[in-house]
């Protein structure tokens, strides 16, 4: 009826895609520097919605990119930059060729160079645009700060994510930001709240890294030259938040204190105000005096506690910020310094460690007031009455309870207690190990019947000792009180934690409301019978999920108890 | 310099000696003196490179024939020359002079060569074949040159000598006996060489024998040479006052070069167009950072309304503890499950490892290479937005009025009817609601009284019973049975007086004339004796087997089916009181499974295995064709109302069709796990119940609103269970009872059950 019939693959959504070397054409680039451009500029491809359409009826496996996407990429300034240092390598390899070492000299001088400050600014419209991304950022600097000067990426590159991590892990103690620490083992994991957003990066522990020969490093080099450009723009900004300088200087007093004589036995003069900084025992310079913004700080808190939940939130991050306020700590060599300094300085203790593992130490072994000397060894050959001797866990643990725990599970020697990620919540009907429920009732400030409970428990241990032979059936019964004194400080917890709960059904005492449950179910029954295929399909799908999930935690608890029930027997038979 | 440079054309065939030395000569620049010796070149024109080539032979020469000549005089010669070239910046005039009579002696000498040169030319002229030979090893003893000697001898002469005087071989020629007795005699023979030019015999000195045996060991010839000798290093690195050579500065070290103004020259003007670029100044702006986001705007968000940011790494649990709980650390099985899974099915990408201290703990070896995958997702992974669908499944279901509200239905079993031995395939209730019928594999009709559940008759009718079906009339009392090909008419005597009578009276109606003519093959026959006794009246023979028999509301039609692929016979109406049968349908339009007759008006419901035709029996034609959407249909049950359909299919599946809304069902039932076997509407309350293999009958609230707006209500209400399931067959039949909200139906297990 009148108009050109249209070709099939022309409209729709085809138009919207183009395909990756369709894109690599149209932007006239090599594949790596097209690459390269897609990770600068934080171009990703896209799935459309109906595959086969835009293929143009062909299966075929092909990544597609949007075309506003790559016609975006077409006005990049930085798409000049490469051409130009394609040309320059072309030129550079001419004169070698030539053997003209004064142009290849002059060629060098004028290697053409980028900066990314405009595509960051692009990229991340908004301040908090950026802080939302920076775990990647933080996780590939950290990364690269640990590895060897030598091969695989550029020294100055290496130095420069050292320097920006000192400078994060600075800002993140001037600001007491960090909230939960894990140690995994694939590293160590922190998260702070950085402006009201969670920020969560992993640092590998300080080994060398065996460097695998499958990994492209150039990729990794050019993520990572684009992330040391937003990190070092957020540091600033972070910095002058607070009012301090950037690039960070020592507070002058901490500085005096700091100048020691044989400074050149640890690094060399360049490098040393960077050791010095990525100790983290001495604070930063402000620009501001001290005094006066703390008094604007304090002004600004009755404004803040408007509602009675924020409050008694805000009371909790206020008492976990200064969870460590008055503490000392003395690090022992065999701990990994950088973590446990960063950790507490974070939540004000202070801290110190033996003169020659580090620059920057503060007091010594031998001084009184240290109230916890933190060691990982089994025993310790000298030790001082007046303080803690303890494991480095106890730290990480106190951090995630948000309260000073208990040390005597901690002590030399001592077999740990699990250490739990801080960053599972569990849900109702979810598996949680006893410790989470024993941390939590601590939190609530019931420790003292907890430790009563735990004498008793031992106490009873001690009974059962000498009365083992005689009454079995009395210690099984025991038990049984145990467990369900157990069971009802759980039932307490979850009334306390949620107000919703579920009622595990009453016994099948009372017929008319079993027949009434039982009318529902079937009621149920004949309903889900009468549900559309679409939403059955949807109905099954999360049945099943929740099924499994229950299956799930089952398994773990019944593992537990079998675990548990070996460990007792095990001890029954030493004591034998 | 013109002149020189024509001097220099003139004198070209000249060696390189002669040159530097005219060179030097025409420094001085004399005009005679060049006059002069232009005038001496003109001379000698042709053979003055001959002279030249002649005296540089004798330099070679006299190596070959040491000490034969007089060798010093050309290094004098070079000697003065060295000194003429010292000499001649302090004054030309006595260079000059002194450079005359030198070349006066050169002269002579060279006219002494020139006679035998010539005659040598000759020869070679005359011997082509000589033309290689070369004259440079030329002996001056003899002349002859290079030539086999054996040419002279018959000649008592062996050549000639510089003079052009013959040489004279010796006077007697040497035989071997002379030889050996000079062997023998002469002590110097051993000394004693053999000169073939001059024919003579030389005697070795004591020094020239040294020599060939100093040249015998490899050692320099000359006693006196120091192959070891301190070497003097000209160029080293100490510097030194004097140059090395004495050679004064060249004029171009003191005018500016022409080639470099012209690179430079080049240069500038690269650089004036900006070809070259002047050195960087050295700026290390990458560390350099300043507050980026200090005017921030939101214009640029405009593009980002697609973007879709990457998610977060999730955060680990409790597993990837390096000091887990002891519940999430692998058994063996598990770890032999996670050894042997593909590594993108394993749940974990790792294994739960327990330390006992923080020291102990490894560097975790994937570390750079989770890092890298991260970063392939990152720029290499197609993102795309999904809907997590957030909802509560009780939200899904859909709410339905409860069925509390929607009673009366049958909700319990409470009558189970025995008696049969054979798989009940077909049941069928009185219109009076007292009785009940049912036709079963074992080849017997049984009446049961509905309330006792007592067998009230069986008539043995001989074969597997198909279907029955009771005559819907209340006033009449009868009941047709299809077995085999034969449909039986029965009348049970059930009923009171006049019901059994009006029945007799509707079987006994006049058959009329043409029955045989109307439907060929179908007979009609009264029974007798036995059969009569039983109470079976009326006999239908069909030509094929009958699988259904189906009343007309008025109870004076049935309807019988025979299902055929290749035949158009395959449905039969019957008129039992003018025992008049006819075939309605001329075509084949598929294998027929059942057929109904709309209750109120004329219309005709034919089931084939995927559709429902509808024909209206007055205008004979079709009216409407009903898509099941299924496989095979079972079984279909007309609404009272006659505007709603029910159909069962082998496929599982129950689609009601609303006649009003369209021809595709209003809505598919998948409520039975197995095929579907029967299906009944009740005559007066809105339910309807289907019967399936899986032995479950399952009965629904179906309300029919009479405003055409609103569509019909369905609500699953009940589940009854109570058939066992034998040989994979469940419940067979299922038919309500007509005025009761009870629902009857019969099973494989060969009962009949009984739901209130």
């Amino acid at each position: 009826m009148g108009g050109l019939q249209k070709k099939k693959y022309e409209r729709g959504s085809v138009t919207n895609y183009i395909t990756r070397n369709k894109a690599r054409k149209k932007l006239r680039l090599s594949l790596p520097d097209f690459r390269r451009l897609c990770i600068l500029k934080g171009i990703y491809p896209h799935e459309p919605k109906h595959k086969k359409k835009v293929n143009k009826g062909s299966t075929a496996p092909r990544t597609f990119y949007l075309i506003k996407d790559i016609r975006f990429l077409l006005h990049e300034p930085i798409v000049g930059k490469f051409r130009d240092y394609k040309v320059f390598v072309r030129k550079l390899k001419k004169a070698y060729g030539k053997t003209e070492w004064s142009a290849v000299e002059r060629l060098r001088e004028n290697k053409p160079t980028y900066k990314l400050d405009h595509i960051i600014k692009e990229r991340y419209p908004s301040f908090i645009d950026a802080l939302r991304d920076i775990d990647d950022a933080l996780c590939m600097c950290f990364l690269f700060s640990t590895f060897a000067r030598t091969g695989k990426c550029h020294v100055q590159t290496i130095q420069l994510c050292r320097r920006l991590t000192v400078e994060w892990m600075n800002y993140v103690v001037a600001a007491r930001a960090l909230r939960k620490v894990f140690i995994s083992i694939k590293g160590i994991y922190y998260q702070a709240e950085v402006m009201g957003q969670l920020i969560t990066w992993l640092v590998p522990y300080q080994f060398s890294h065996d460097h695998p020969t499958d990994v492209d490093y150039r990729v990794m080099a050019t993520f990572t030259e684009l992330y040391t450009t937003l990190l070092g723009f957020i540091n600033f900004r972070l910095y002058h938040s607070l009012n301090l300088l950037y690039p960070p200087k020592l507070d002058s007093k901490a500085e005096c204190e700091l100048k020691e004589e044989n400074e050149e036995d640890y690094a060399l003069n360049s490098e040393c105000y960077l050791e010095k900084l990525s100790a983290l025992s001495a604070s930063l310079a402000r620009m501001v005096s001290s005094a006066e913004e703390e008094e604007a700080q304090l002004d600004q808190f009755p404004d803040e506690m408007s509602t009675n939940l924020g409050k008694r939130e805000q009371k909790e991050q206020e008492a976990q910020k200064k969870l460590f306020d008055g503490l000392k700590f003395f690090l022992n060599r065999e701990v990994p310094r950088e973590s446990l300094a960063f950790v507490i300085r974070c939540f004000g203790g202070e801290v110190s460690w033996d003169k020659s593992v580090c620059i920057g130490s503060t007091y010594e072994v031998t001084e009184e007031t240290i109230t916890h000397h933190i060691v990982d060894r089994p025993n310790a050959s000298t030790q001082y009455i007046n303080r803690y001797y303890i494991q480095p866990q106890w730290v990480y643990d106190c951090i995630n309870a948000k309260i000073v725990l208990p040390v005597e599970d901690y002590f030399l020697g001592v077999t740990l207690p699990p250490h739990l990620s801080p960053f599972v919540e569990e849900k109702e009907g979810d598996y949680m190990p006893p410790e989470k429920v024993k941390i939590m009732a601590l939190q609530r400030g019931e420790k003292p019947a907890q430790e009563q409970e735990d004498e008793e428990e031992e106490d009873e241990d001690e009974d059962e000792e000498e009365e083992e032979d005689d009454n079995d059936d009395e210690e099984e019964d025991e038990e049984e009180d145990e467990e369900e004194s157990e069971e009802k400080n759980l039932k307490k917890m979850e009334k306390q934690r949620s107000q919703v709960k579920v009622t595990p059904g009453k016994m099948k005492v009372e017929n008319p409301e079993r027949l009434e449950q039982e009318e529902k179910a079937e009621e149920k029954r004949l309903a889900i019978m009468m549900m559309k295929k679409k939403e059955k399909y949807l109905y099954d799908k999360i049945m099943f999920g929740k099924k499994r999930k229950i299956r799930e935690a089952n398994k773990l608890t019944a593992k537990r108890k079998a675990h548990d029930d070996a460990e007792k027997a095990n001890k029954k038979k030493t004591r034998k | 310099m013109e002149e020189s440079s024509g001097n220099m054309r003139s004198s070209e065939p000249t060696a390189a000696m002669k040159k530097v030395r005219e060179k030097t000569a025409k420094k001085r620049s004399k005009e005679e003196e060049e006059e002069e010796e232009e005038q001496i070149f003109n001379f000698k024109d042709k053979p003055a490179g001959k002279e030249e080539e002649d005296e540089d032979l004798s330099d070679s020469e006299e190596s070959v024939f040491s000490g034969l000549e007089d060798s010093g005089s050309d290094s004098e010669e070079d000697e003065k020359e060295s000194d003429d070239n010292d000499d001649d910046d302090d004054d030309d005039v006595t260079a000059v002079e002194s450079k005359q009579p030198k070349q006066t002696e050169e002269e002579e000498e060279k006219e002494e060569v020139v006679g035998g040169v010539t005659e040598r030319e000759e020869e070679e002229k005359k011997e082509d074949e000589y033309e290689h030979d070369s004259s440079d090893e030329e002996d001056i003893r003899n002349t002859v040159g290079n030539i086999p000697m054996e040419w002279y001898k018959d000649f008592p002469h062996i050549g000639y000598n510089l003079d052009g005087k013959k040489i004279f071989k010796p006077i007697r020629n040497k035989d071997e006996l002379d030889d050996f007795l000079d062997k023998m005699e002469n002590p110097d023979y051993w000394r004693t060489v053999h000169d073939k030019q001059t024919g003579s015999d030389i005697v070795l000195s004591d020094e020239q024998v040294e020599l060939v045996n100093r040249l015998q060991k490899g050692q320099f010839g000359d006693v006196n040479f120091n192959e070891y000798q301190p070497s003097v290093e000209f160029f080293s690195s100490d510097v030194m006052i004097h140059p090395v050579t004495n050679r004064p500065a060249d004029k171009r070290s003191f005018i500016p070069s022409l080639i470099e103004k012209e690179k430079v020259s080049k240069l500038v003007h690269a650089i004036k167009m900006g070809w070259i670029k002047p050195r960087r100044v050295e700026d290390d702006t990458r560390g350099r950072f300043y507050d980026l986001w200090a005017g921030e705007d939101s214009s640029i968000l405009g593009r980002h309304k697609m973007h879709l940011p990457a998610p977060k790494i999730p955060l680990p649990g409790h597993q990837e503890s390096y000091n887990p709980p002891p519940e999430y650390l692998f058994t063996e099985e598990e770890l032999a499950l996670w050894e042997q899974q593909d590594a993108s099915d394993r749940k974990l990408p790792f294994v739960p490892v327990k330390f006992s201290s923080l020291r102990q703990v490894p560097a975790f070896s994937r570390f750079i290479h989770e890092r890298f995958e991260r970063c392939l997702d990152l720029y290499l992974c197609p993102r795309q937005r999904k809907m997590r669908v957030n909802v509560n499944p009780e939200d899904l279901i859909p709410k339905l009025p409860k069925p509390k509200d929607l009673q009366p239905f049958p909700t319990t079993q409470s009558l189970v009817y025995r008696g049969h031995s054979g798989l009940v395939r077909s049941i069928s209730v009185s219109p009076s609601g007292q009785w009940l019928a049912s036709g079963s594999d074992d080849g017997s009709v049984r009446f049961w009284e509905v309330c006792s559940s007592r067998c009230m008759k069986t008539v043995q009718v001989g074969g597997a019973v198909k279907s029955v079906a009771w005559n819907p009339n209340p006033s009449v009392c009868l009941l047709a049975v299809a077995l085999e090909s034969v449909v039986l008419i029965l009348s049970p005597s059930l009923a009171d007086r006049q019901v059994v009578q009006s029945s007799e009276r509707l079987l006994s109606g006049q058959p009329e004339a043409d029955t045989s003519d109307a439907a060929g093959p179908v007979i009609w026959s009264d029974t007798e004796g036995e059969e009569l006794n039983q109470g079976i009246r009326l006999k239908i023979q069909h030509p094929k087997a009958v699988h259904q028999v189906a009343w007309h509301a008025k109870g004076d039609y049935l309807a019988s089916v025979m299902p055929d692929h290749s035949s158009h016979l395959q449905v039969l109406i019957h008129q039992l009181s003018r025992r008049r049968s006819q075939n309605p349908f001329r075509k084949n339009k598929g294998l027929v499974q059942c057929v109904s007759f709309h209750p109120v008006r004329p219309y005709f419901f034919v089931a084939t295995q995927r559709s429902v035709r509808i024909y209206n029996l007055v205008k004979q034609e079709m009216t409407k064709k009903l898509q099941a959407n299924s496989k095979w249909i079972s079984s279909m049950a007309v609404h009272p109302g006659g505007d709603h359909v029910i159909c069962g299919s082998y496929d599982c599946r129950l689609s009601w069709f609303d006649l009003d809304l369209s021809t595709k069902p209003y809505k598919m039932l998948r409520h039975h796990k197995k095929a579907v076997r029967g299906a009944a509407y009740h005559r007066s309350y809105p339910l309807f119940a289907s019967a399936s293999d899986d032995g479950s009958v399952i009965v629904c609230h179906g309300t029919v609103y009479n405003d055409l707006m609103q569509n019909p209500l369905i609500v699953p209400v009940k589940v009854l269970r109570g058939h066992v399931i034998t040989h994979d067959l469940g419940v067979l039949d299922v038919t309500f009872h007509p005025t009761q909200p009870w629902v009857f139906s019969s099973g494989a297990d060969a009962t009949i059950r009984l739901f209130t």
